[in-house]
């Protein structure tokens, strides 16, 4: 991981393009996050794979429920040659959740973001082929955010064994 | 050491039997013996139970973790050859008991059910490990339990069933379709009556805490 | 008149499908479509076209199909299907035999995961999150309890290193010999399937041994492990060891000098390099394409630097290559697990934190606070403070990475679990372009997809 000051040295240089991309830096247990400004993603993500972290492992969605703005979107980046791994973080709110998609710049986050936009709702605009992957296509309801309940089956004692479906001759 | 037997020079006196039966020779008493030690009564369903307990074709249909475990007992230490049932299908309209094995989620519920409408009468299903019997470790939103959607024949406990759990249920199926099937003990040994009633279970009321209600049973 | 007829007559023949007709059509291999029969007198020229050609008597020197269109047929593969490897959907596109294109549908075994998950304790949280890619089932546990021990900030003792080592090892070879067995099921090669099955019985009676479940087996705990080895673990392990290589030697033997085998592993499924980096392949598959990325040797985690291994490493990139590198694995992981076998040090097996985890069962009986911490550990968990952690481990196939985000509660707030599969299933499309649907089934067995991982 880049050390806090080597996050700082590279929020630096971002702002230094464009001063309002970058909101915040959180340097935690090791890990390096750049929390953005969701309208930059494609250019500090360019820049990123420009400075050397070729690789997007992964991105994936996290909803911070009593926070706004509650959406939030990472992207995992990988630095090979370095061994270097940074996250980037970019917050949506639920009313509005469309983000740059990365598909241009990174081909193998097209599987990604769309499981971001099944579980979660976020629109990514220009993504080649945005539709549900995990839910059946006519699923209504977006299941990784918090407010949607966990749903399931309740279990069966002998009090409600008249709810035992299964039970039949 | 003496062998005791019980007729003296069997083979010969059966050769004796045999020749007398062919000729007509044979009187009433000795004709009942031979014709009931070789004869064996039962009816067309019964013998077509048996015939069909003993060739089941699973269908190939692994869905998740349980598949592997089903992998297992066409593997070689827990054989299912021995039954013969190593003859898996790849197609339903072949086989005759579809093991569903793994967890059965929403989009995939419409594919078993069809699944199982091509598969032609008679046929069974065992629902293998604890996701597609109950919800399973996940009771969630993604899931549905296969006894929503289709008549299960035997459930197989475990998460995921140790092969031999599932050869048990297995046989206990053969079982089924050969006509003893182990269910409804209580009623074959006429033993209702017996089930145990909790102590002071009549005595609770069906207060918030409680979930038994006077005079129920626990683990009927 | 005799023109109308032969041309009614043309128009049966071809929407009866140009079965057994002349030379002249027989040799453009494309399918009669029914846009040709339903184009009606209006079409006179192709009829006529085709009549020209099945009356000349030498045979036409035209190429095969030369100006005419060719139809694309959209097949469905799956979900249900001996091959695929699990409720793998793919709607392939194809010109006669050869794919044209392919698009995978998932979502056939998703189960929610992640959101069972984020309802749980996290200790109880570790079966739910070890069942997501049933195969490599302690490595899953393995990447969740190492996000966890981050966030907690949690050393975990050597002991305890060197044994999940030694099950994560033993857990490749598992999942390595029911690819080899499933890949060749379907290559054709039926009797590799109980061969490895057989020793794939090994090794789960040694997980047995050691946890007491054959698979998903909770043996990883967050701060090291649930148990020491028992008696005879290390004896058996041995043996297993002893036996290992030899046993892999043999699965090479019966296949690499078989022809059949040769022919529809090698040079069929080609990609190159640069194309899988950027589709974020990882794990075997990108290893043989000749990138030498391994996390356990780039990034090391658990006590990994420790050991000498070497990382096979492929030069073309076709499915052989990707079956050489998973075989040659073999090897690699039994030397891993002889070295920590020797090194293995004493020591606590787990944690000594008892905030964290559970204390020895015999001190209940005579401390309190043993007690206390059991009963809060149980009923409540630990508590992780906030933060948010990603950790990537490389496991059968790739990168599996855990990203954990807590919010000071004793259940997690979010977990992801970075599936290598799912990311190594868009390389799919380019590797059967332009191949047959044959060898799309060999590509799909030496891409070594895990649904369950897949979909989660």
């Amino acid at each position: 991981m880049p050390d806090a000051t080597g996050l700082e040295l590279i929020a630096q240089e971002i702002r230094n393009e464009d001063a309002e991309t970058v909101l915040d830096t959180e340097f935690h247990r090791g890990r390096a996050v750049l929390v953005i400004n969701p309208a930059r993603v494609k250019s500090v993500l360019a820049f990123l794979q420009n400075s050397g972290f070729t690789a997007l492992m992964s991105v994936h969605g996290v909803d911070y429920y009593p926070h706004e703005p509650r959406l939030g979107v990472l992207y995992e980046m990988l630095d090979r040659k370095e061994v270097d791994r940074i996250s980037v973080k970019a917050r949506l709110h639920t009313d509005d959740p469309r983000i740059d998609s990365v598909t241009e710049l990174f081909p193998g986050v097209e599987f990604p973001e769309r499981e971001v936009y099944d579980m979660f709702g976020v629109v990514f605009e220009g993504h080649p082929d945005l539709r549900r992957i995990l839910m059946p296509e006519d699923y209504e309801g977006h299941p990784q955010r918090r407010d949607f309940p966990v749903g399931g089956e309740p279990v069966l004692f002998t009090y409600n064994e008249e709810q035992n479906y299964g039970k039949y001759v | 050491m003496e062998v005791k037997r019980e007729r003296l020079d069997d083979f010969r006196v059966r050769q004796f039997q045999a020749r007398d039966l062919l000729r007509g020779d044979l009187d009433d008493e000795d004709l009942e013996r031979y014709v009931s030690e070789r004869v064996l009564t039962t009816t067309v369903e019964k013998a077509v139970a048996w015939a069909q307990g003993n060739s089941i074709y699973p269908l190939t249909f692994g869905l998740a973790c349980c598949a592997i475990e089903m992998m297992s007992i066409v593997g070689a230490r827990a054989d299912i050859a021995r039954f013969g049932f190593e003859v898996f299908r790849a197609s339903p309209r072949q086989a005759d008991l579809i093991i569903l094995s793994g967890r059965v989620s929403i989009k995939m519920a419409p594919v078993v059910r069809r699944i199982y409408d091509q598969m032609l009468e008679p046929k069974w299903a065992i629902s293998m490990g604890a996701c597609c019997s109950s919800m399973g470790v996940f009771n969630n939103y993604a899931l549905v339990p296969s006894d929503k959607f289709m008549p299960i024949d035997v459930h197989v406990p475990g998460c995921p069933p140790r092969p031999e759990a599932l050869l048990h249920g297995i046989l206990r199926l053969r079982e089924k379709i050969q006509g003893h099937s182990r269910e409804g003990w209580r009623a074959r040994y006429d033993a209702f009556g017996t089930e145990e009633l909790l102590p002071g279970a009549a005595d609770l009321q069906s207060a918030d805490v409680s979930v038994f209600k006077p005079g129920d049973t626990a683990g009927a | 008149m005799s023109e109308d007829e032969r041309g009614e007559r043309d128009e049966r023949d071809e929407r009866a499908g140009e079965v057994g007709e002349g030379p002249g059509v027989a040799e453009h291999g494309a399918v009669a479509t029914a846009e040709m029969a339903a184009g009606g007198r209006g079409e006179q020229s192709l009829t006529e076209d085709h009549r020209r050609r099945e009356e000349s008597i030498t045979l036409s020197s035209e190429p095969a199909g030369a100006g005419e269109t060719h139809e694309l047929l959209t097949l469905n593969i799956g979900p249900h299907h001996p091959a695929t490897h699990g409720v793998l959907r793919l709607i392939a596109t194809l010109e006669g035999e050869v794919v044209r294109d392919i698009k995978p549908i998932i979502g056939y075994v998703h189960t929610g995961i992640e959101k069972t998950a984020e309802d749980k304790a996290y200790w109880k949280a570790i079966p739910v999150v070890e069942r997501m890619d049933y195969l490599s089932y302690y490595f899953n546990a393995m990447a969740f309890c190492g996000a966890v021990e981050t966030l907690l900030d949690l050393e975990v003792p050597p002991r305890a290193q060197y044994l999940r080592v030694i099950h994560l090892e033993l857990n490749r070879i598992m999942s390595h010999l029911v690819w080899l067995g499933t890949s060749a099921l379907d290559l054709g090669a039926v009797s590799m399937f109980w061969y490895c099955f057989r020793e794939r019985e090994t090794v789960l009676d040694l997980f047995e041994m050691s946890s007491g479940q054959r698979m998903h087996t909770r043996y990883i705990q967050v701060g090291g492990v649930m148990e020491d080895i028992p008696h005879g673990f290390e004896e058996r392990l041995r043996k297993f060891l002893n036996n290992m290589p030899t046993r892999a030697d043999q699965y090479a033997d019966l296949l690499e000098k078989n022809q059949i085998v040769l022919e529809r592993l090698r040079g069929t499924g080609i990609v190159d390099r640069e194309t899988l980096l950027a589709l974020g392949v990882t794990g075997p598959l990108l290893r043989a394409a000749g990138e030498p990325w391994d996390l356990r040797k780039a990034h090391p985690y658990s006590g990994y630097e420790k050991f000498d291994f070497k990382i096979p490493v492929g030069t073309v990139g076709d499915n052989y290559d990707r079956y050489r590198v998973r075989h040659a694995e073999f090897y690699e992981s039994v030397k891993i697990i002889e070295q920590a076998l020797d090194g293995m040090p004493e020591g606590p097996h787990i944690t000594p934190d008892r905030k964290v985890a559970l204390p020895p069962r015999h001190e209940l009986a005579t401390s309190m606070e043993a007690l206390i911490h059991h009963f809060k550990l149980v009923t409540e968990g630990f508590r992780v403070p906030p933060g948010e952690a990603y950790y990537p481990i490389e496991s059968p196939r790739g990168e599996l990475g855990c990203f954990v985000r807590a919010d000071g509660s004793a259940k997690p707030a979010r977990v992801h679990m970075r599936d290598p599969s799912f990311v190594n299933l868009q390389a799919l499309a380019p590797m059967v372009r332009n191949g047959y649907i044959a060898d799309l089934i060999a590509t799909l067995a030496m891409l070594d997809p895990i649904l369950g991982g897949i979909d989660r």
